[in-house]
């Protein structure tokens, strides 16, 4: 099926805020859950960036790069996941700020 | 023979390591015993050598072992006895073994008695170690084992903090001394490349003309460690506080040992001081200065040691004129009869102490010519010596070193002038310190007389005083021919006539009181010489605002550590931005993830900046 | 008209995104973060790229989310907690994090403003998805199965000793 004819500075646009949005997010929110839902805010950003590139020229390499982004998504989260139970279970407490006893 | 050799150094150091090892545990007579005998052994030895020597007047050497190999400086532990070594030796052993004999009765009552033993063992030991070296290297080691043996005898009663403070300052003023002379002997190997005494006076002479640079200064610098241990002015200021010790230590260090050194240093070296006329200029002004100066010095002093102790330091600038004039037989042989009359003196001063319950002060003393016969005899013939009365053996000696001076060329009138004031004082304080203990008032009541063991060295050095300037030496060989010159007779009769006007004017003022300092000494300027007589011309004051007080400012500026300061500022700067950066640090994640954005955003700018 | 489409469904991926990361509540946040996805994968669909569309609906808004249901579910947080990241959520704590966001928007905003091209329309089919994927780029398919066995290997250590506590409890 053919695409719509969008102004590539729209979507490119809407990838940014989305990205600024999760950047946001990760930076003002202390627990954890919500940290790990911003990094996927701002990853899913990054791939609509990269899919409305692939869609601008016509190639398959944007979503190749978006399948790619999903595998280090997944990856991420699982991992990330785990270490949000090992926070719970060490901690009693989701708060990121508590968790620095790797400070200097 | 050689074994004796061996024997003479080796039997008092044995016995002092004995005494070390074991001396507490040994009863007290076995301790003098073993200390005084091993003593009077080395002077039998030294005897049994100087028989077939004076037959031969043949020098003897002894290698015992290489000392040590270090490339091309290879010196040998090895012994060299010739005239003027046996004339040292007959000293040390004899007049040391009179002392040990005596100081077996004098420290009968101290707690370590077999300490001291063992440390005037060494002494003895070290001492003959110097003048038997016949490497300048060896003579060096028992010229620092004499210092060390000062340092611990003075400091004997050390309980009493201002012993230590005299020892150390022994220790320290010598250590001036011998420094000088470790670069002396260091340039002297690089010049010359030996530092064995004989081949290195050849050495000397093929390499350097009379009034050499280079000679001068070696002389110069081994003067410097004579000055040192033979308390000649700048560094004499330690002797007088050296008597902190115990009196026969006094006695082994003003007769017998440490303060010889120097003479015999440069005795031992004379060949070259003869190439190097200033230095031996220098010997002679510095002697009749010292010798002066002390003797002015003396005229005022109440502690009956230290009178005697600036006698010494005077006898002994007397020696380094004679040294500076080249008379060197002449200033052996008053090295000679000074080690008997001032170990007798020494000795006497010791008896008067031991029976006066320590009683220092002479004005305190008194009368004690009918109380301590013994003493008083012995103390008589000891300043009769010193004063150089006639026939006296101080007599001779000294009169053969102002004959000398006389003699020598140049300034040699204006030397012989100074020696006689000098021996006009010599007289007169000599007496005034026998007229004011024996004679007069009795003051303090001895409640003892010395025993056997106190009195026989004392008669022994009585008779060595009176009869000593009829020994002839055996230095002929040793030291060049001196012409002899015949002075004329006035000379003769102005020499030995002053001392007796010492004696007479001692005798008008403190016994017939027809004359009397009183008024002189009572005005200001009378007050303000005795004052700067007592102090010793205040050189410690000298040397303090000289020396020490500014090495005192700096080690306090320096306690501190103002360099440290620098580098502490540096740590304490690096400690501040540790602080900073590990504040950033602070284990949030968070934080960390707004820095990595602040760089993102700072990075994206400087991007956007390359870019337009 | 169809461009109004894209527009929309931007509008509800921005809004959907602004709202779940300001929720207190996880379980609501991460539903306005489904939906947000699921916006996306319609603009995706609008771009001619059907097949991330697909992905992005099936992997993002169907596994990974029900991933972080899981765990929200395990953690049991509760009213508590509730009430905590209410009390986190001051301006105090968000002001500066929204202020650098900005600042990083509007460099990008700048940048991307002297962008002036369209989409081509030209639709993506799977098919060339595939090929190229198993074509040039098999080799970054290697690298990101290499990826995911670590992050499996990772999350299985990680989460057992929270299982096997689990296990003992029961």
């Amino acid at each position: 099926m053919a695409g719509l004819q969008i102004p590539l500075d729209h979507v490119l646009l809407l990838a940014t805020l989305l990205f600024a949005c999760g950047l946001a997010g990760l930076m003002s929110r202390r627990n954890i859950i919500f940290m790990l839902l911003s990094l996927e805010v701002m990853l899913n950003a990054a791939a609509l960036a990269f899919v409305a590139a692939g869609a601008h020229w016509g190639q398959a390499d944007g979503q190749v790069i978006f399948m790619l982004i999903l595998a280090v998504a997944a990856a991420e989260v699982s991992v990330g996941l785990g270490l949000v139970l090992q926070v719970q279970r060490r901690l009693k407490s989701l708060d990121m700020d508590g968790a620095d006893r790797m400070r200097g | 023979m050689a074994t004796a050799l061996v024997l003479i150094p080796l039997l008092p150091m044995l016995s002092a390591a004995l005494l070390m090892i074991f001396g507490r545990r040994l009863p007290q007579q076995l301790v003098a015993i073993i200390g005084a005998g091993a003593v009077a052994l080395s002077a039998l030895c030294v005897l049994s050598i100087a028989q077939p020597f004076l037959a031969t007047h043949q020098a003897l050497q002894v290698q015992l072992w290489s000392w040590m190999q270090i490339g091309d400086f290879s010196p040998n532990f090895s012994f060299y006895v010739d005239g003027l070594t046996l004339v040292m030796m007959s000293i040390i052993t004899g007049v040391g073994f009179l002392i040990h004999l005596y100081s077996t009765e004098f420290m009968q009552q101290d707690d370590s008695f077999s300490r001291y033993f063992a440390y005037l063992n060494l002494f003895i030991a070290a001492m003959l170690i110097l003048v038997m070296a016949d490497n300048l290297l060896l003579l060096y080691l028992g010229w620092e084992g004499v210092g060390l043996c000062s340092y611990l005898l003075v400091g004997f009663w050390y309980r009493d903090p201002a012993n230590g403070a005299a020892a150390r300052k022994a220790f320290i003023v010598t250590r001036v001394g011998d420094t000088a002379m470790a670069l002396g002997l260091l340039l002297l190997y690089t010049e010359l490349g030996t530092l064995e005494i004989q081949p290195l006076m050849t050495a000397a002479n093929i390499h350097w003309v009379e009034g050499d640079g280079l000679a001068i200064v070696a002389t110069a610098l081994l003067l410097g460690g004579a000055l040192g241990k033979s308390a000649q002015i700048p560094l004499h200021t330690w002797l007088p506080d050296a008597m902190a010790g115990p009196t026969p230590v006094s006695a082994l260090i003003h007769a017998a040992t440490m303060v010889t050194a120097g003479v015999y240093l440069i005795a031992r070296t004379h060949e070259l001081f003869l190439l190097a006329p200033p230095t031996l200029i220098a010997v002679a002004l510095i002697g009749l200065l010292t010798a002066l100066m002390a003797a002015f010095s003396a005229l005022v002093q109440q502690d009956i040691k230290r009178i005697l102790a600036y006698s010494t330091i005077s006898q002994i600038g007397y020696m380094f004129l004679g040294l500076g004039v080249g008379a060197w037989g002449a200033s052996v042989f008053h090295l000679m009869t000074h080690a008997f009359f001032k170990a007798l003196l020494f000795l006497a001063a010791g008896a008067v102490i031991h029976c006066l319950h320590h009683e220092h002060n002479i004005f305190r003393m008194g009368g004690l010519r009918t109380r301590l016969p013994v003493v008083f005899w012995s103390f008589l013939i000891g300043a009769a010596a010193l004063a150089a009365l006639p026939l006296t053996s101080g007599f001779f000696s000294k009169d053969a070193i102002l004959l000398a001076a006389w003699q020598a060329p140049g300034i040699g009138p204006l030397l012989w002038l100074g020696g006689l004031l000098g021996a006009l004082l010599t007289a007169f304080y000599s007496f005034r310190l026998v007229f004011i203990v024996f004679f007069g008032e009795l003051q303090t009541s001895p409640d003892k007389q010395p025993g056997w063991r106190m009195a026989l060295p004392l008669a022994l050095l009585c008779l060595l005083s009176l009869a000593g300037g009829w020994i002839g030496i055996p230095v002929r060989e040793v030291f060049p021919p001196q012409e002899e010159q015949h002075a004329g007779f006035l000379v003769h009769v102005i020499s030995i006539g002053i001392p007796l006007l010492g004696v007479w004017l001692a005798y008008a003022v403190y016994i017939s009181k027809q004359i009397s300092f009183q008024d002189a000494a009572a005005s200001p300027r009378g007050r303000r010489w005795s004052q700067l007589w007592l102090a010793g011309w205040r050189f410690d004051d000298f040397y303090s605002w000289l020396l020490v007080r500014p090495y005192q400012t700096i080690a306090r500026f320096l306690r501190n550590e103002p360099v440290d300061r620098f580098y502490d500022f540096i740590a304490a700067i690096s400690l501040q931005f540790n602080h900073l950066l590990s504040n950033l640090q602070n284990g949030r994640l968070r934080w960390y993830a707004t820095s990595m954005i602040m760089g993102l955003i700072l990075m994206l700018i400087l991007g956007m900046e390359g870019a337009t | 008209m169809m461009e109004v489409l894209f527009y929309i469904a931007a509008f509800i991926a921005l809004a959907a995104t602004v709202l779940a990361l300001t929720r207190s509540n996880a379980a609501h946040a991460l539903i306005f973060l489904i939906v947000s996805l699921l916006a996306v994968a319609v603009i995706f669909f609008l771009l001619g790229a059907p097949f991330a569309a697909a992905l992005e609906i099936v992997i993002y808004a169907g596994a990974i989310m029900v991933l972080f249901v899981f765990v929200i579910m395990m953690l049991n947080l509760g009213e508590a907690g509730e009430q905590r990241e209410k009390q986190w959520l001051q301006p105090r704590s968000w002001l500066l994090p929204a202020l650098l966001a900005l600042i990083l928007l509007v460099e990008m905003v700048t940048i991307l403003a002297t962008i002036d091209t369209q989409t081509s329309g030209i639709g993506v089919s799977p098919k060339e998805v595939g090929l190229q994927l198993f074509g040039p780029y098999v080799l970054a398919v290697e690298i990101a199965s290499m990826l995911l066995l670590a992050a499996l290997v990772g999350a299985y250590h990680l989460g057992r000793g929270f299982i096997d506590r689990s296990k003992g409890k029961r």
